[in-house]
């Protein structure tokens, strides 16, 4: 079975996000950008279908500018075995993601996709959900476990009341929740196997895909500085100020 | 917060050192910049994770003896599987031994984040990398086969035993003894007894086996031992027989006498070992810990510097990293804090400013800064020594880094040590009052540093290597094949205004250097050359550094130039080259006083009127 993981270039998890000066977004110059974590949760268990031989060969695909390369090399040193950049410098918003990514899937054929439930730069959770219905797959979002039963496929699914699994007919969606699995490190002998792994890059041209964003971004602003705390001599105070200065009541 | 600052890795490695050379030699063919950022993410990532995780549990709970074998807490050796695992162990070996060839100066720079985060578990994979090394460079086929493969797997992991309860410092004074037992598979086989001390790792439950160096020496004719290092030798001393031997997994005669409890780097468990007791463990049926010899006989402790070189090295990038991490810690701590007021401000009700605001605050962050990356800096210049040695175009190249990692190698092992405890010194004094409490990491990074000048040779050792071995025996030829390399770095720095003042200073000071230095000469062995050769250590470490920082600025000044970007990140290096320059370079002079006037006033001390 041949599986297409998804993988977005992200902000790394452990910098501090800063606004651009003029509001149009978050500054990523000079700032470390790796493998959104939810991509990784998806390329470890593609990986470990593949070690337990459940899968064939794992296509690692990223969309955007040409420094996905390097999220891509990520996924490949993680075991994936080859890879596809649909190289872009627009904007790629979730909808023309799920569009490129179809139009990937149509060309090579995968049995099942996984991808992180969301990126943990815009949090939109939007695109495994849009690509199913685009292909008019099953899907199984927010999966916390899955197993493949024959052309069946078994997902444990996050949901607010505990887990729910559901039975999928492949070929199938997947998204990843955090519990999936605990990804791996790449090991040094595995960076140095991916450099020899081959990336193809494609167009959205290329692909037929309009990727004009469909949004527009008004601005971004940082979330507002916590106000120090104000001690209030009574009751009365405090109903005064949640009603008059909090307006709360 | 990260362990150390990428900006300024990538700056010593990419910009100042140019490892991004290093893959058109053919050692490193297989690398790029892309597999380095690689590693060094990889690198970054594990020791966030695995390794910064368990730093202070380590420090809480230390090792502990029971029933004749040392337990440590479970995380480091989840953290010394994760690092063997990703092959980093094995990273800078050759290919046929299972490596990847990785430059020395890259794999420094990785370890230099296992450093920062816990210096007590990395040394684990750090002794059995070293001890790997010499056997791989000095054993024999067998010997590689049954000790460096699992190393470098990181099922078996190694120690160096030199000290003995009675001869630390001086070695020579050793009494293990080793008695020849015949010839195995794995080479001439020895019975060895007697006691080792302060063995770092020398027992855990991290591996399936130990892999022990041991130096003993084997008993003359007349059955006595040889008086002398002359009589020293080397030998492997598993804690189990392995594969190849004639009773491998047999316990061999080798016994947790105790543990030491120390101030800090407790995550490192130390050991008293007894050899040959013959009491719980009898190999092959007998008494005495069955060793097989490493090279020649008698030439056991020249073989053993090869893993100590490599082991004060490593000391020095620890000592530089714990300064670093030190560093980073008070710099954010001084950013946060809220606390007084300026000095010019009147209003006392204006809000508090953060302490970084404060001129003294900044002088010892900038103190601290110029320490521990000066200190990271020397260090990666001296691991690409090493890829010089090894890759070099030229046997005349290769020699003549051979001859500087000498020089330096006293250098690198004790100004870091010095110099990143200072650092600590001072990311306490920022923390105030919260650094000296547990609640903060700066304490115990000061305690962990705090091993630094004594182990693999204290500082007094290491003046009398630099002087009395380096400088004097070596009648200066190292000194002056160092002086020139000051000297282009002076040329290169010339044609830049700014670092005009700088240059002078540093030339001037290399020069008083090296005339002290031949004066010292001349004395021909007279013993009063030495009597102050720490203050001479102190004096050769600062103007080297001070030589470091210069090739950093200039190289900083081109780039900013050049870049036009990443303007704060530069200006930061300008400004801690000058206050290198301006604080720390003055003291060479006094140190060098000291040196040049033969004082006796320490060494002519009566003791009894202590």
């Amino acid at each position: 079975m041949k599986l297409l993981v998804a993988v977005k270039r992200v902000v790394d998890f452990n910098v501090k996000v800063r606004v651009k000066a003029d509001k149009s977004g978050v500054e990523t110059a000079n700032v470390k950008m790796s493998m959104n974590p939810f991509d990784e949760i998806a390329v470890e268990e593609a990986v470990r279908m593949k070690e337990a031989g459940v899968a064939s060969e794992i296509v690692a695909v990223s969309l955007g500018v040409a420094q996905c390369q390097e999220t891509i090399r990520t996924a490949l040193a993680m075991g994936a075995d080859r890879g596809i950049l649909v190289q872009t410098d627009a904007e790629l918003q979730p909808l023309a993601v799920a569009k490129l990514l179809k139009a990937v899937i149509e060309k090579e054929q995968p049995k099942l996709v996984i991808l992180g439930k969301q990126a943990i730069d815009d949090d939109c959770n939007q695109t495994g959900q849009m690509l199913a219905a685009l292909l008019g797959w099953a899907q199984g979002t927010f999966a916390s476990k899955v197993k493949v039963e024959g052309e069946q496929l078994l997902v444990t699914r996050e949901v607010d009341g505990g887990l729910e699994t559901v039975r999928l007919k492949l070929p199938a969606v997947v998204t990843t929740d955090l519990r999936l699995n605990e990804p791996r490190y790449a090991s040094l002998p595995n960076i140095m196997k991916a450099k020899k792994k081959p990336i193809d890059t494609l167009t959205p041209e290329a692909l037929g895909v309009d990727v004009t964003p469909r949004l527009v971004t008004l601005k971004v602003e940082e979330p507002p500085k916590r106000q120090a705390g104000k001690k209030v001599g009574s009751v009365q105070e405090l109903l005064d100020k949640l009603r008059n200065e909090a307006r709360v009541i | 917060m990260p362990l150390l600052s990428r900006r300024d890795l990538d700056f010593l490695l990419f910009e100042w050192l140019d490892v991004e050379r290093l893959p058109r030699r053919e050692r490193y063919a297989e690398h790029s910049r892309e597999t380095f950022d690689a590693i060094l993410d990889l690198s970054a990532r594990l020791a966030e994770e695995r390794f910064l995780t368990h730093y202070k549990k380590a420090d809480r709970e230390e090792p502990v003896l029971r029933d004749g074998a040392v337990r440590v807490i479970p995380e480091i050796r989840e953290a010394v599987a994760a690092y063997a695992q990703a092959g980093l162990l094995a990273a800078p070996f050759d290919a046929a031994l299972g490596g990847a060839q990785l430059p020395h100066v890259v794999h420094t720079a990785s370890m230099a984040h296992f450093m920062a985060a816990n210096v007590a578990t990395a040394a684990y994979p750090m002794l059995t990398a070293a001890n790997a090394r010499l056997i791989a460079a000095f054993g024999t086929p067998s010997q590689i086969a049954a000790f460096v493969g699992p190393q470098l797997e990181g099922r078996y992991l190694g120690t160096m035993c030199l000290s003995e309860p009675q001869a630390g410092s001086s070695l020579a004074d050793i009494t293990t003894r080793a008695v020849p037992d015949g010839e195995d598979a794995l080479g001439r086989r020895y019975r060895l007894s007697g006691s080792k001390m302060w063995i770092s790792g020398g027992d855990h439950d991290l591996s399936e086996n130990i892999v022990h160096l041991v130096l003993a020496k084997a008993p003359g004719p007349d059955g006595r031992l040889i008086p002398g290092t002359k009589g020293i030798s080397l030998f492997i001393v598993p804690k189990f027989l392995p594969a190849g031997s004639e009773a491998p997994g047999a316990r061999n005669d080798v016994t947790v006498a105790g543990l030491n409890h120390k101030m800090g780097y407790r995550g490192t468990t130390n050991c008293l070992l007894n050899l040959g007791e013959g009491v719980a463990h009898r190999p092959l049926g007998s008494a005495g810990a069955v060793g097989w010899l490493v090279g020649e006989a008698g030439a056991g402790l020249a073989l053993m510097f090869h893993m100590m070189n490599e082991a004060r090295i490593a000391v020095g990038l620890g000592a530089a990293m714990l300064g670093y991490r030190g560093y980073l810690l008070s710099l954010e701590y001084a950013r946060q804090r809220p606390q007084g007021r300026p000095l010019a401000a009147k209003d006392p009700a204006a809000p508090p400013v953060p302490i970084i605001r404060h001129p003294d605050v900044k002088r010892m962050l900038l103190a601290q800064k110029a320490y521990a990356e000066g200190a990271l800096a020397l260090l990666l210049y001296c691991a690409r020594l090493v890829d010089e040695e090894l890759t070099a175009q030229t046997e005349a190249e290769r020699r003549n880094a051979s001859a500087l990692l000498g020089l330096l190698t006293p250098v690198a092992k004790t100004w870091p040590s010095e110099w990143g405890l200072a650092a600590n010194d001072l990311a306490i004094q920022v923390h105030g009052g919260y650094g000296y409490t547990r609640d903060f990491d700066v304490e115990q990074l000061y305690r962990d540093n705090r091993l630094n000048p004594i182990h693999e040779g204290t500082t007094g050792i290491q003046a009398l290597d630099l002087l009395g071995r380096k400088i004097l025996r070596d009648r200066g030829e190292a000194f002056a094949r160092l002086r020139e390399e000051v000297a282009r770095t002076e040329a290169a720095a010339a044609a830049d205004p700014a670092l005009a003042g700088f240059r002078q200073q540093l030339a001037s000071a290399w020069d008083r250097l090296g005339r002290v230095a031949q004066d010292l000469v001349e004395l021909g062995g007279d013993e009063r050359a030495l009597w102050n050769a720490t203050a001479y250590l102190s004096a050769f470490g600062h103007a080297v550094v001070g030589w470091i920082w210069l090739g950093q600025a200039r190289r900083a000044s081109a780039s900013l130039a050049a870049a036009g970007k990443d303007e704060a990140f530069y200006r930061g290096k300008l400004r801690a080259c000058r206050y290198f320059f301006e604080y720390e370079m003055p003291k060479i002079g006094s140190w060098l006083d000291v040196v040049a006037s033969l004082t006796d006033v320490a060494a002519g001390m009566p003791d009894e009127s202590f």
